[in-house]
């Protein structure tokens, strides 16, 4: 299958090993993966805060770049038969606020009446990782191996936007030597929540402290997740607190052990 | 009968400051997260709540059916609302009851206070009221308007009567005392409960009978009773209390006057729908398959010629005055909100706080409004009003601005919630709402309404270009020499608020974008 990758921002700019394990994943699964070179964010961080005005122009253009790629080669598109992204929560605000942003601005005159439909378009085959994966794909064994003590924190927006479900679990439990630690209280937020993060730093750290217990009790090498942001938080907490556990994108551990020979 | 509902109402403005707290809720929340009993009591007894509703919701095949059943009799009141409540009024009446319409809480306060004032007599005045537990008289300060007037309100539910005894104030929906041990109970009791028995232990059965032996002297004593309701129905004007104690129905059948304060969103349009609401609620609020009391009444029996029960001398059982507030305080300001007003579909069971992360580490008081937790997020700065400042001044601004930003929308509340309320994108929407009228607000036209706003505007456009936006990840790669073994420790305000307690991860040498064109660049 032709796909393409929805790298995200923040993977772009600061956890590019999560973008490029899921290249190489793909790859390995026999797909072709394209970059559209004009991507840049989906706008989440501003719609979260406010500021859905000044996400217009973000929102308009993740669409114009996407929609370009789904168009058939025929019509000058890239021709991609789904959008990927290593994130469930860059997918939620696709596949939940873009079309809901582009409806709110065009009541306020700000925004084309068509972005909307435009939107939910693009949203509809835009997957986060394990959806694509076992949903459109069909697969849950990848073929990977990581001989680790791994615990999976499933992220609120991949659990209650997209509803992945088991899905990352279901990937984790067919690799190789992977030794699966269920995560006390799993499904409890780690309090990043984007700029909550900053602007409620005091509660955003209670959570954090509670969901570092949980992974500490685990006696994991590893905590994965599928979203990097998620990841950065619980990472940076583990840093602060010099707790050897280390933070690996989902995406990593389904490329395998020594992915990065792909490179 | 008809009745002139008026033009909608302004959000409230509340001087009580029953909606709007002292604090914004990032102070606040840190004065909170400080009290380490607080938050050990706050996470044994959610965590308790939460699991006890799991199982009861498990139990029920058709749980998600009920909850779409819910939101849809919940939407039709909505759109129907003025008629419904007209077909109220008229019902009530008709069965011996007399209504009375607020506008906003100062009103609703006149009202009951002359009524209460009405039941006595120049030899005898009424001195005090006794209360069924209501979110609609903490909301707009009843008992404090009725202290003013010389009118003791004592609160008979045990959770509302321990907050009142300690001159506290609640910190939850449902459990009011829910930041409080039993340890603590018995010396709230032990100091402020006349006649208690010095002997007094913690055990949860004798704290129980000593909250009855006082309770009940109470009420044998009292002429006037004021409630809450949790539904009205419109076919048949019918009222209905639900609750777990009994203390509730003493008030609504000892007492001479019944004075029932509502919201007006609290219609229901028939009395099939109770079966609906009557399964989603006590497995949502206590995690009970049916709560032990729910109280009905049907305007007043002096009038309605009942004839089962009565007393030896003849006369009808129950209250023989019925009286019927219906409070607006700021409810049709927020139905005229499309994306805000399914607030109003709440039903005041708490599973929103309870499964909250935010509420179960700060507790209610943070939010400085009768409604904390998520439900108390959307729904506080729709009646109370926001006024676009505070966004991003977390010591300053309008404490009620700061509420839709306490969520890290991690959703749970959305899946709890018995009638489907989206809790989630209503606080996205209210952020915009705030951050427009904010920028509405600037003292400047032209300029940005705030750091936060300059910052985002510039982020936004980067972000709408691929290569200002590589351009901005190449400055950010500078950040490299502030990084120590690939962390950073410290970081300039505002991000300094996340390094105060969280390691930043170093920027990468190569970003993905700058991977790819050396990798695949001949590729799209």
């Amino acid at each position: 299958m032709r796909i393409a990758l929805f790298a995200t921002c923040l993977a772009d700019a600061m956890f590019p090993r999560a973008a490029q394990a899921t290249v190489v994943l793909l790859e390995r699964l026999g797909h072709e993966v394209v970059f559209p070179s004009g991507q840049t964010c989906c706008g989440q961080m501003h719609v979260n805060t406010g500021y859905q005005r000044e996400a217009l122009p973000v929102v308009e253009h993740h669409v114009d770049v996407f929609e370009a790629a789904l168009r058939p080669r025929a019509e000058g598109g890239d021709g991609v038969e789904a959008v990927v992204a290593p994130s469930g929560s860059c997918v939620g605000s696709v596949r939940h606020q873009h079309a809901l942003v582009a409806r709110r601005m065009a009541e306020q005159g700000r925004a084309d009446a068509g972005l909307a439909d435009r939107a939910e378009a693009v949203a509809a085959r835009t997957y986060e990782l394990s959806e694509l994966l076992v949903d459109v794909l069909g697969v849950t064994d990848v073929g990977a191996r990581y001989p680790h003590r791994v615990t999976y924190h499933p992220t609120c927006h991949s659990l209650r936007m997209l509803r992945v479900d088991d899905k990352p679990l279901r990937l984790l439990r067919a690799v190789h030597g992977l030794d699966l630690v269920e995560l006390p209280d799993a499904e409890q937020c780690c309090g990043f929540g984007g700029t909550f993060s900053v602007k409620n730093a005091d509660t955003s750290t209670a959570m954090l402290a509670d969901k570092i217990r949980a992974v500490q009790t685990t006696r994991s090498e590893v905590v994965t997740a599928g979203d990097s942001s998620c990841l950065m938080h619980i990472g940076g907490g583990l840093s602060r607190l010099r707790v050897g556990t280390k933070t690996v994108h989902l995406a990593e551990i389904l490329a395998g052990e020594g992915w990065e020979a792909a490179l | 009968m008809t009745t002139f509902l008026g033009m909608p109402g302004l959000p409230v403005a509340t001087e009580r400051g029953t909606l709007r707290g002292a604090d914004t809720f990032p102070v606040a929340a840190r004065k909170a997260l400080a009290d380490t009993q607080l938050r050990k009591n706050l996470g044994h007894a959610t965590s308790t709540i939460r699991a006890k509703r799991a199982r009861v919701v498990g139990e029920l095949d058709d749980w998600e059916e009920l909850r779409a059943a819910g939101a849809a009799i919940k939407a039709d009141v909505m759109a129907r609302l003025p008629e419904l409540l007209v077909q109220l009024e008229e019902n009530v009446t008709a069965r011996g009851g007399h209504v009375h319409w607020a506008r906003d809480a100062d009103e609703a306060n006149r009202i009951v206070l002359d009524l209460v004032r009405a039941a006595g007599t120049p030899d005898d005045p009424v001195t005090s009221v006794v209360k069924v537990k209501s979110m609609a008289t903490q909301e707009i300060g009843l008992n404090e308007a009725l202290a003013e007037a010389g009118i003791a309100a004592v609160e008979t539910d045990l959770a509302e009567l321990i907050v009142q005894l300690s001159d506290d104030t609640p910190s939850h929906i449902l459990v009011p005392a829910i930041h409080r041990n039993r340890a603590e109970i018995r010396q709230i009791f032990l100091d402020h409960m006349p006649d208690v028995d010095p002997g007094l232990t913690d055990e949860p059965r004798v704290l129980a009978m000593a909250a009855r032996a006082y309770l009940r002297r109470t009420f044998l004593a009292a002429r006037v009773a004021v409630s809450g309701a949790n539904f009205a129905i419109a076919e048949t004007g019918t009222l209905a209390v639900v609750e777990s104690e009994g203390n509730g129905r003493m008030c609504l059948t000892l007492p001479q006057t019944l004075v029932t304060v509502m919201g007006i969103e609290k219609l229901l349009p028939t009395w099939r729908d109770l079966e609906v609401f009557l399964q989603l609620l006590p497995r949502s609020s206590t995690g009970e398959r049916m709560n032990p009391y729910t109280s009905m009444w049907t305007g007043a029996p002096k009038t309605s010629g009942g004839t089962s029960g009565g007393t030896a001398d003849g006369a009808p059982d129950g209250p023989q005055e019925f009286h019927l507030v219906l409070l607006d305080n700021g409810r049709t300001a927020t139905l005229a909100d499309e994306a805000g007003r399914q607030a109003l579909h709440c039903i005041r069971c708490s599973a929103c706080l309870n499964v909250c992360p935010v509420y179960e580490r700060t507790g209610g008081h943070a939010y400085g409004s009768v409604y904390p937790g998520p439900i108390g997020a959307v729904l506080t700065p729709q009646l109370a009003g926001m006024h676009g400042h505070g966004a991003d001044a977390p010591a300053g601004g309008d404490p009620v601005d700061t509420l839709p930003y306490a969520s890290s929308l991690c959703g749970a509340c959305f899946d709890a919630c018995p009638v489907r309320i989206d809790i989630p994108s209503m606080l996205v929407h209210l952020r915009a709402k705030h951050v427009e009228t904010a920028q509405a607000q600037r003292r400047v036209p032209g300029l940005p309404a705030s750091a936060e706003n300059a910052a985002m505007s510039a982020a936004a456009w980067v972000m709408r270009d691929a290569g200002r936006f590589s351009l901005a990840e190449k400055g950010l790669q500078l950040g490299r020499v502030l990084a120590r073994d690939g962390r950073i420790r410290s970081l300039p305000p505002p991000l300094s608020a996340w390094t105060t307690s969280r390691d930043a991860p170093a920027p990468p040498p190569e970003t993905f974008r700058q991977w790819w064109a050396r990798t695949r660049g001949d590729r799209s």
